[in-house]
């Protein structure tokens, strides 16, 4: 669910295609499902599935060591499943970029999603990663161009986080 | 259960196995198959690692599909493999045919102490690799296998899985270069994506 009047997920998906990111690592998150739809329709753009989203740090690591740009989309609860896996970009000072749509913040009705969530960002930065807090929608796409440009040429890692507010706070009985 | 011991060493294999590598690139596991890989003879095309535990083959997997025309082999340990055992299924989903990977595996965690691993039972990493969609796998327990095994990492059609049944050995030390951001220039400008 987008807000009305900005489709931040086609906002994101253009400045993927600006910066010729040719590879999304996802495992998937309901916020993301606009975004993952226009890259499962685009040819140009590999989808990669994972059974676990610190697969998609090293995917990402040995796609940039080959010479071609990746990213790796999660919910924020995957951020925690990357902790030790963050070590690998910056030991080979290779860039990596994170897109994390945050649970357990905004009018959170999962007690399960609440612990990650709060965790995530404290999480990336003692990890060395730069965090980028989006909490309006009309400012996701800069904010994912600005972190990208970061992380690929200054190779440093980075995470862009989406507010729960941006995406909407889901009900019982909701996907 | 009693089973003879696995009889492969490591070393002079991996060094009579990478006779074969043509210009395949080499992706290491962390720990001894980083040694063995530089001790058979330094290349900027071995893409070492000292750390990442499981993410040998993520990290092949990213390379190879950033290097389609290139083959692309993963050498890791059994412990290594089974901390990334799921990227074996995102391997066979995705499917690449230029993408390799040998286990070499002493069923145990030699590095840390020689405790024993999981595949000293009934664990079966080229099984799974076969059902996850692998498009061949191969178990190998002789020293003299390394010609049909190269033939078998380097020529055939991946995703292809093959695991080394090896002894544990006492070898002498081996350290490549442990600074990343080293290694990755060296292997980005070899490979023509990266000034020298
Ligand atoms: C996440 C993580 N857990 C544990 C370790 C410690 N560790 C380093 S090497 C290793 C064992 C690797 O075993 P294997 O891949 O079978 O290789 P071997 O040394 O037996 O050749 C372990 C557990 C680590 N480096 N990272």
């Amino acid at each position: 669910m987008s807000s009305p009047g900005s489709n931040w997920s086609l906002d994101i998906f253009r400045a993927i295609e600006a910066r010729n990111i040719t590879l999304v690592c996802t495992v998937p998150d309901g916020g993301l499902t606009n975004l993952l739809d226009l890259i499962a329709a685009d040819e140009k753009i590999r989808l990669v599935t994972l059974s676990t989203e610190e697969e998609g740090i090293g995917i990402a690591t040995g796609c940039w060591l080959g010479g071609r740009r990746a990213i790796i989309a999660m919910q924020s609860s995957g951020v925690g499943n990357c902790i030790n896996a963050l070590g690998l970009p910056l030991a080979y000072r290779a860039p990596c970029l994170m897109l994390v749509t945050m649970r357990g913040q905004w009018a959170e009705f999962n007690p399960w999603q609440v612990p990650m969530g709060q965790a995530a960002k404290p999480a990336l930065e003692a990890m060395g990663v730069r965090c980028f807090p989006v909490e309006r929608p009309e400012e996701v796409g800069e904010t994912f161009a600005a972190a990208a440009d970061l992380a690929f040429n200054s190779r440093t890692s980075a995470a862009v986080l989406v507010s729960q507010r941006i995406i909407g706070a889901k009900g019982f009985g909701q996907k | 259960m009693t089973v003879a011991p696995n009889k492969i060493a490591r070393r002079a294999f991996i060094a009579e196995l990478l006779r074969h590598r043509g210009e395949a690139l080499i992706a290491t596991g962390l720990g001894s198959a980083t040694w063995d890989c530089f001790a058979a003879g330094d290349s900027p095309e071995f893409l070492y690692s000292w750390g990442g535990m499981g993410l040998a083959v993520p990290t092949a997997l990213g390379l190879a599909l950033a290097q389609p025309d290139r083959r692309v082999l993963a050498i890791t340990g059994d412990g290594e493999m089974m901390m990334g055992l799921g990227s074996l299924a995102v391997v066979g989903d995705q499917g690449p045919k230029n993408l390799a990977v040998l286990v070499l595996d002493n069923e145990t965690f030699g590095e840390t102490g020689r405790q024993r691993g999981l595949t000293a039972g009934r664990v079966d990493i080229a099984a799974v690799a076969m059902a996850v969609g692998f498009s061949d796998v191969m178990t190998v327990t002789e020293q003299g296998a390394t010609a049909a095994l190269g033939h078998f990492l380097f020529a055939r059609p991946g995703p292809v899985l093959a695991v080394a049944k090896i002894a544990i050995t006492e070898d002498p030390w081996a350290l490549p270069e442990k600074d990343g951001a080293t290694l990755a220039h060296r292997f980005r400008t070899s490979l023509g994506v990266e000034k020298a």
